[in-house]
């Protein structure tokens, strides 16, 4: 068994008893990530050299008995939307294909004070928007456990490298399921923490109400240190809570007594794979015969999810990303042949007598922001923008926009009242296992229903996790979700670990991990 | 309610999107299948319900009125596609 089999908390426990180094811990990873990352494709940027400066720089200060961060020589794998002070941050688009922040986001700082070794950015759908990674304006990630399926989305890249073993740990983003969905389907554990838990400060804006961002790794136990690193207030993030981070490491361990399960009516119909499905009630009866009780719960607006994020999400969407004019900075058209093709149109125009349309011609400045964009965007994010600016066009407001966020405070009623009666909700990631790459490029809505049970959390704002709980007849991994009351991370990942005790689904590894 | 291709043209410049003539075809069926799939939320009775804006019940997060150092000029503009150390330069639109 290699060095990349153990847990980051092993690794840890390694380090610190002089077992292994930083720089073995980041060798290893980085040779996982040459030897497979040809196929796997979950890195957008690796930087070897830099990563091992820093692990030796870690090792010489343990050796020398300095103080030392939480996560100190661990290999972290960063998904490329947070902002990294001075190194590129694509956000899987061409559109920041040359960005380069001039600061660093707040987790980033934060897992740099920790001593954490940041080894490359994770692919992504462009812009965090869609739920296999295929949007990536730069490569497609593939599923370590299928090569030829898909690693679930946004995070992707941030899902796969964990199940490869190429990073212990790894931080993502969730703004619709991007961080449970790909760990679902990759067979990691990936949390979504309560809206406002972690800091979105240096995050590349998707939708502001939804975003937020989580740690995966292979186990509760290391997602809860993660996390504990991760969390707390931000004066910089307005919308970051300021109450005090639990000590979920110390926390995560503690079995959870007379834990009420909630199974959500809902979530058993029509769509549901059978494979799944099996694999969901059967790790409903591990919680069983560790002492829980379950009964069933109803999400009636559940159903309306989808509907809902489709509109919010595309709103915020298509409003956040307008600061991507080609000015500020991101892709520009090429000025001289912009204002050439604008003058070769107008011409067309008048020899044509159309002088009303000559005249309604776009300004160069106009046509400048639209070509940069056009440009820049793929066909996700531009369809994502289109929606949103439609859907919030004079005339449509109220139809759209107002009648989601209403609809979404009744997806939110609907959690406040199952939790009544229950302290988790359980069931499904998704309704399927990973599907093949290609199979739903060009059908967005059936891309969208991916997300059908992951949504309702953050439009709640409430947190989840994902892990793995079985694997279907072809092999491939199948999630189980939990979500729990707003700000009650310590009960999902004690409840996770608890299941990682019993089972030992999330120690199956794919062939590629030595 | 389908969408028309004018419909997504006029969207198009409003979203400051250039998109070709294949585009707008295809964005114009992409959309309205999307449009039909979410007006499914008109069946439910909402009059009565609050909209929810945010997931968090919080407002008015203040911050002290101190002023405190930003981003220096050649920061702000070292990503900037084009400028001249002072300002962001555009096309020209004035006197067109």
């Amino acid at each position: 068994m290699s060095r990349l089999r153990h847990t980051a908390s092993e690794m840890l426990a390694q380090l610190a008893s002089g077992e292994t180094t930083s720089v073995e811990l980041t060798q290893a990873c980085l040779a996982q990530i040459k030897a497979h990352d040809r196929s796997v494709k979950a890195f957008l940027r690796v930087d070897a050299a830099r990563a091992l400066e820093r692990a030796e720089e870690i090792d010489r200060r343990r050796r020398d008995g300095k103080p030392l961060g939480r996560l100190a020589g661990l290999p972290v794998a960063i998904k490329d939307l947070l902002c990294t002070a001075g190194e590129p941050t694509t956000c899987g688009s061409r559109m920041l294909e040359n960005f380069k922040p001039p600061y660093d986001a707040t987790v980033i700082a934060k897992l740099k004070a920790a001593d954490a070794v940041l080894i490359g950015k994770t692919n992504m759908d462009e812009f965090a928007m869609g739920g296999s990674t295929e949007n990536s304006a730069y490569m497609k990630t593939a599923n370590p456990w299928g090569l030829e399926r898909i690693p679930g989305g946004s995070s992707g890249g941030a899902a796969a490298c964990v199940a490869a073993g190429m990073a212990p740990l790894s931080v993502g983003s969730d703004t619709g399921g991007s961080i449970r969905q790909p760990a679902g389907l990759c067979g990691v554990t990936g949390l979504k923490p309560t809206y406002g838990r972690v800091s979105r400060y240096g995050l590349v804006a998707f939708a502001s109400s939804l975003d937020q961002i989580g740690p995966l790794a292979r186990t509760a136990e290391d997602t809860a240190l993660l996390l504990e690193v991760l969390a707390g207030h931000d004066p910089l993030d307005s919308t970051s809570v300021n109450s005090p981070v639990p000590k979920y490491s110390e926390t995560v361990k503690q079995p959870l007594k007379n834990l009420r399960l909630g199974l959500v009516r809902e979530h058993f119909g029509e769509g549901l794979d059978g494979e799944v499905e099996a694999a969901v009630r059967k790790a409903v009866e591990v919680y069983q015969s560790l002492g829980a009780t379950v009964k069933d719960v109803s999400l009636p607006h559940g159903k309306f999810g989808v509907a809902t994020y489709y509109i919010i999400a595309p709103c915020e969407a298509s409003s956040n990303l307008a600061r991507y004019d080609g000015v500020h900075y991101g892709h520009r058209t090429d000025e001289t042949k912009m204002i050439a093709s604008l003058e070769v149109e107008r011409k067309a125009l008048v020899a044509a007598g159309r002088q009303a349309q000559a005249d309604a011609l776009d300004n160069s400045l106009v046509r400048m922001y639209r070509q940069s964009r056009a440009e820049g965007f793929g066909p996700e994010v531009k369809r994502r923008i289109m929606l949103g600016t439609y859907a919030l066009s004079a005339g449509y407001y109220d139809a759209y926009y107002l009648k989601a966020l209403k609809v979404r405070r009744l997806i939110r009623k609907d959690y406040d009242e199952a939790f009544r009666d229950v302290d988790l909700i359980v069931g499904p990631v998704t309704a399927t296992t990973a599907f093949k790459l290609g199979e739903k490029i060009n059908d967005p809505l059936s891309m969208y229903l991916v997300d059908l049970y992951t949504v309702s959390a953050n439009l709640a704002g409430i947190g989840g996790i994902a892990f793995p709980c079985g694997f279907s007849a072809a092999g491939l991994p199948i999630g189980l979700q939990l979500q729990a009351p707003p700000f009650e991370e310590e009960r999902l990942l004690r409840a996770a670990h608890m299941f990682q005790q019993a089972t030992d689904w999330h120690q199956r590894f794919p062939t590629m991990v030595p | 309610m389908s969408l028309t291709r004018a419909e997504v043209e006029r969207v198009s410049l409003l979203a400051r999107l250039q998109l070709t003539s294949e585009e707008l075809d295809l964005m114009t069926v992409q959309m309205g299948q999307i449009v039909a799939y979410v007006e499914s939320l008109a069946q439910l009775d909402t009059d009565a319900i609050e909209p929810m804006a945010h997931a968090l019940d919080v407002s008015n997060v203040f911050a002290a009125d101190e002023p405190h150092k930003s981003l220096d000029r050649a920061a702000a503009l070292a990503n900037a596609p084009h400028h001249d150390r002072e300002f962001y330069l555009v096309p020209a639109v004035l006197g067109e």
